[in-house]
């Protein structure tokens, strides 16, 4: 899982223009928080244990914190703040490198995150891993030779994939209904454990970026955009007029 | 020898996928900006027809990678398809369409090299003689210039619509076709993919329709979708909505505009609370107008719309649909 700048913060570049500026309000990453519902509901249809993991500074937590009060039974958070800089390989890598030791059956990822937006970290963590994969995800069954899922493709077309486990996922929004955490839940999470890597634990797994961002930048408009602006009743006068004399649809 | 770029062109169902072209035209303004040399793959069971199809492309030559394990689509059997035909043509690099079945076989196939994919491109820029890949960060609120650090080859995929199918350069005769055959060995594709289907056929075809009007996360509640409808309704315009709203039942999934649901190009697309994810633009940026209603000023919508009304909508619409209804009414 993964904290994003929440969707309608305000985006101020830093003094690099490198990165962006960190005094903005952070929220789970969607698509993430629909993989963690997903291996909640498939834990409670056929037992088990879900473990979390997330990489990035203190603040980052907090994605583990409410994973937890919803229901995940244990927590792994990469801590350190240059975890946000490594691209998707180098994060792969670290996962890999703090989850050796772990026997699990399914790892699903968000299908991208509303930052970077790759889209690539959960397959390449796969291939680290020399596991199968499946993009999209939108319904997963257990079958007798591993597991069924389905893949969404483009243009309303959809496709069901066997494979063997172990696999990753990748989980596209919408495959469930979001939970909220209960008071119950928020309390037992603070006595559930979570384990803390350091960079210094996963430093020989990952190298050198493969990919540098050069410069970010607010991008340049190419289209005119006229602004209408008043009351919103003069705002609806101007608007019609526009819809009748200059677009002419109404 | 100069360097290579390679384009790997997409077919389903031995169809070519239209998004290919755009890709081709990538392919040739880089080679015009770098003096680097094009060419182009097409991988399946039986890739030749297409192959041809784009030879007749400016190009320097097509492979046809065929192998019958490449058929169905499997990210096994593709990745390793393209590990042997770059390890063979050792191309710099390799650019495809961002789409859903390349984001699921690139970074495996990346990444079994090595390598990485700098990913749902927009553009490139040619800079003192540094290739840069220009694409969207934070939703389409930032860019970002991004450029390898690795060996060749490198690899780079292009949103939907980043260039024009349609100015793909025709070349002076046809380009040489090589058939590659590859060697799959068994036990490497570990997929079992079933047919391709469509959920029960679409009750609602959006691709058609003149006016939109279209609601995303600002609308807040499930009942509030009515006065969209209501604006809808005496616009005479058809209702649809972003994913989020689909994605939490408030309205079918069948109205979805966006890559995961309907491309459309009405007349007039209306988005009422709508941020503007590049999911969600890529679907109706082909709009004749856009009119954008969203109460953050620096929502991504407002950069590709022709009308921006920064307030709440809640606010707007409601004597929006008065007066509308007052112009119908008086003819």
């Amino acid at each position: 899982m993964k904290q994003v700048p929440q969707k309608d913060a305000p985006l101020k570049l830093n003094e690099s223009a490198a990165w962006i500026r960190e005094d903005v309000s952070y929220e789970v990453n969607e698509p993430d928080a629909y993989a963690l519902e997903e291996a909640l509901r498939q834990k409670e249809k056929h037992t088990g244990e879900v473990v979390v993991i997330t990489s990035g500074p203190a603040r980052s937590q907090q994605v583990l914190r409410e994973a937890l009060a919803k229901g995940a039974d244990r927590a792994i958070h990469l801590e350190d703040n240059a975890f946000v800089g490594l691209d998707a390989f180098n994060t792969a890598k670290a996962f890999a490198a703090a989850i050796k030791d772990e026997k699990f059956d399914l790892i699903f990822t968000g299908l991208q995150s509303d930052d970077y937006g790759y889209a690539q970290t959960g397959v390449i963590l796969a291939e680290l891993l020399g596991w199968p994969h499946a993009t999209i995800i939108m319904q997963i069954e257990k079958n007798d030779t591993g597991i069924r899922v389905k893949r969404e493709l483009e243009a309303g077309f959809f496709q069901f994939v066997d494979m063997p486990l172990p696999a990753v996922l990748t989980i596209q929004s919408g495959i469930n209904k979001l939970r909220y955490a209960t008071l119950i839940g928020i309390k037992q999470a603070k006595n559930k454990p979570l384990r803390k890597v350091t960079l210094a634990e996963v430093q020989s797994a990952i190298g050198e970026n493969l990919q540098k961002i050069e410069r970010l930048y607010v991008p340049q408009k190419t289209k005119k955009t006229e602004h209408i602006e008043g009351s919103p009743s003069e705002i609806a006068k101007k608007l019609v007029d526009k819809l009748r004399n200059e677009l002419r649809v109404i | 020898m100069p360097d290579t770029i390679l384009v790997i062109v997409e077919q389903r169902e031995n169809k070519l996928n239209r998004v290919s072209w755009e890709t081709i035209t990538a392919g040739q303004a880089i080679t015009a900006a770098t003096g680097w040399t094009l060419e182009a793959a097409v991988v399946g069971a039986s890739a030749s027809s297409i192959a041809a199809e784009v030879a007749a492309k400016k190009v320097a030559k097509v492979y046809a990678v065929e192998s019958p394990k490449l058929e169905p689509y499997t990210p096994d059997a593709f990745a390793e398809a393209l590990k042997q035909l770059l390890a063979a043509k050792q191309p710099k690099l390799v650019l495809m369409p961002h789409t859903y079945q390349v984001r699921d076989f690139v970074p495996k196939l990346a990444t079994a090299m090595g390598r990485t994919v700098i990913s749902d491109c927009i553009g490139f820029k040619h800079e003192n003689g540094k290739l840069v890949f220009t694409r969207q960060m934070f939703q389409g609120k930032l860019a970002a210039d991004v450029s390898f650090t690795s060996d060749a080859p490198w690899f780079a995929t292009f949103q939907n619509g980043a260039f024009r199918g349609d100015k793909a350069e025709a070349g002076a005769g046809a380009a040489p076709v090589e058939t590659v055959n590859v060697e799959i060995a068994d036990g490497v594709v570990r997929n079992k993919p079933q047919e391709v289907f469509k959920e029960a056929k679409q009750a609602v075809d959006l691709t058609q329709a003149e006016i939109i009007v279209s609601v995303g996360r600002g609308i807040k509640e499930q009942k509030n979708i009515e006065i969209a409808k209501q604006l809808a309704d005496a616009l005479g315009g058809d209702l649809a909505a972003s994913r989020p709203i689909c994605d939490s039942g408030w309205l079918p999934m069948d109205r979805q505009i966006g890559s995961s649901g309907q491309t459309v190009a009405p007349k007039l697309y209306l988005a009422l609370g709508i941020s503007g994810a590049i999911q969600h633009i890529v679907g109706m940026k082909g709009s004749r107008t856009i009119i954008a209603v969203n109460k953050d000023s620096e929502a991504p919508i407002f950069e590709i719309a022709d009308y921006a009304i920064v307030g709440n909508l809640f606010d707007i619409v409601p004597p929006l649909i008065e007066e509308v209804k007052k112009a119908k009414a008086g003819g």
